[in-house]
């Protein structure tokens, strides 16, 4: 009985410790944004500005909240903006083509027998698990050879066609039981009612799911704009958060915090989707 | 493929029916199929091809790129950051992981579930959101050299310019993994067969007897799961290291294959380039099939 209250105790302190460590980052982004830029001058300081002496701080609270960097971020500062928008034209388009080009396919390889469809499924899983170091190569001689370089372009056209969603919304379709299919095709439905009324409806969890973990992906690029676009006015927020900085520590607190309120947004609705979405890459059938 | 066991007529019938099935499916796969090719496997030939040739793509030199990628010490030093960091993360991940669904798992459900999206939550995150923090937390005159200094009255450590610097990229994609990992772990406790830890309770076997014997076991497909999807992720942790250090890194012990060909791609050193990706596409084809016996391949 002690021995067990004793585990019950360690493994509290193990959990509880865990989650600090990920509260304490979203508290510091939190109180960060409703503290005023002479105060976090005083705390973070040192780090960010040149010749300041003494070391960084952070209190649990500030000491005067207030709203005036997260305002004069929304009001006055046009070029946040830009990178915010900037931000969502490199993500949206990218995934309105993901479920465009992918929910068909991975339809097709789910609930047809066609011969090949074993060899194509194994290809579209090998290319989903490339790393960008791979993709980067071959993305590189497209664009350069389609006159896309430094264009968003460079960027939404490879994602669209990335193999990962379909293999997602692919294992959603899986459960989509078989004997519906023939009894719409008994019905008389052809393929395409058939794929909207049926599939889509009912393998929703999979392309939503689909689309939460492909957000969170575009939303947090560094990589791929970071190669393609030269042009720093095509930058989306991630590449510029840390250059803001140096300029003004609470605008770029601000910016931090609006960055991560849509996925986080996107996380709390959509967390059951994304679970599924992980889960989806692990069982096997 | 299903026999047919029905008479001659609708035999014929049905070969018509499966003949449509083929030409729907080759629609619906269409668009996709057309992307994948155009901007995957016509330039991975090219890119295969080009590795073989000089920069300009006209003249065959044999292995050579191949050779002076080996030779180069970037190349090395990235190599070997990236084995170093296979090497100590994707154990620590696994474990720490795997704690983490079985002390979650003996919570109450609805605690269980805050503590779950808790864990999960750092997915979502987006890296460039806590750049800010990392800085403050881990700069010479950061937090972290704070409370060494102040509470531990050690001396300071320079995160960023020393091997500290792999210490600090490891916590941080430790942090940011973990939570997904973890998912993967809970879906495989979850696969185990209820029965047979009935069986194993009616035999009077304790808690750890029961893990044990039961739980580990029907663990195994789960961890070599894991095993294989964080090896082929450590290869993705730039993003990390960029966070950590930036595009371009005070400390050696982060520079990472990305970094390098970031490098090659900015001197336009396109037949080296080929060749590097030529050559991690086959390491990592390599772990893939691995995987697929691990998905088993029954996947009808």
């Amino acid at each position: 009985m002690i021995k067990r209250r004793l585990a019950n105790v360690v493994s509290g302190i193990i959990l509880v410790g865990l989650a600090l460590l990920v509260i304490w980052p979203l508290w510091f982004m939190l109180t960060g944004a409703l503290t005023s830029t002479a105060e976090l001058n005083m705390h973070i300081g040192p780090v960010f500005n040149a010749g300041a002496e003494g070391y960084a701080t952070w209190p649990f609270l500030p000491r005067y909240p207030t709203f005036q960097s997260l305002i004069q971020l929304l009001m006055d500062t046009p070029q946040f903006f830009v990178m915010f928008w900037n931000t969502c034209k490199l993500v949206f388009p990218q995934l309105l083509g993901q479920l465009l080009v992918g929910t068909p396919a991975a339809w097709a390889l789910s609930k047809f027998r066609f011969p090949g469809r074993k060899l194509l499924f194994t290809i579209y899983i090998v290319l989903m698990l490339m790393p960008f170091q791979v993709t980067m190569v071959t993305s590189y001689l497209v664009n350069d050879r389609l006159g896309i370089m430094n264009t968003i372009w460079a960027i939404i056209l490879p994602a669209t066609f990335s193999t990962f969603p379909v293999f997602i919304m692919a294992r959603g379709f899986d459960m989509v039981p078989g004997v519906l299919l023939e009894s719409a095709a008994l019905d008389g439905a052809g393929p395409l009612q058939t794929f909207f009324r049926i599939g889509v409806a009912l393998g929703k969890p999979g392309i939503l799911a689909a689309m939460v973990l492909s957000f969170l992906e575009a939303w947090n690029a560094i990589e791929q704009p970071l190669v393609f676009l030269k042009d720093q006015t095509l930058w989306p927020l991630s590449l510029l958060l840390s250059d803001i900085a140096t300029h003004n520590l609470g605008l770029a607190m601000g910016a931090s915090l609006v960055m991560l309120l849509p996925a986080v947004l996107i996380f709390s609705f959509g967390q059951k989707y994304l679970e599924l979405g992980i889960q989806a890459s692990g069982i096997k059938e | 493929m299903r026999k047919d066991s029905s008479a001659a007529k609708p035999k014929r019938r049905k070969r018509q029916y499966q003949k449509q099935q083929v030409l729907t499916a080759l629609l619906f796969l269409a668009p996709s199929l057309a992307g994948v090719c155009v901007f995957v496997l016509v330039p991975f030939v090219e890119t295969v091809r080009r590795s073989f040739f000089n920069v300009l793509g006209n003249r065959f030199q044999g292995l050579s790129n191949y050779i002076s990628v080996f030779q180069n010490p970037g190349f090395r030093m990235a190599a070997a950051n990236t084995a170093r960091f296979v090497a100590i993360c994707v154990p620590l991940l696994i474990l720490i992981s795997m704690l983490m669904a079985v002390l979650v798992r003996r919570l109450k459900p609805e605690i269980g579930k805050w503590f779950k999206t808790t864990y999960l939550v750092t997915m979502a995150i987006p890296v460039a959101s806590v750049v800010l923090l990392w800085k403050a937390l881990f700069a010479n005159n950061g937090i972290m050299n704070n409370i060494l200094v102040n509470v531990f009255d050690a001396s300071p450590v320079s995160f960023m310019s020393t091997d500290a610097a792999f210490w600090v990229l490891i916590f941080t994609y430790l942090w940011k993994n973990c939570g997904y990992d973890m998912i993967l772990w809970l879906a495989g406790f979850d696969n185990i067969n209820a029965g047979l830890y009935e069986a194993a309770r009616v035999d009077g076997a304790n808690e750890w007897q029961v893990f044990i014997h039961v739980t580990l076991p029907g663990l195994l497909p789960t961890l070599f799961l894991i095993t294989v999807l964080s090896l082929i992720n450590t290869f993705k942790v730039f993003r990390e290291a960029y966070l950590v250090g930036g595009a371009y890194p005070e400390s050696n012990s982060i520079y990472l294959l990305q970094h390098l060909f970031n490098n090659w791609y900015t001197q336009l050193d396109v037949s080296r380039l080929c060749a590097a990706a030529v050559l991690l596409a086959v390491v990592l084809l390599g772990i893939i099939l691995l995987l697929k016996r691990a998905w088993g391949d029954e996947e009808e």
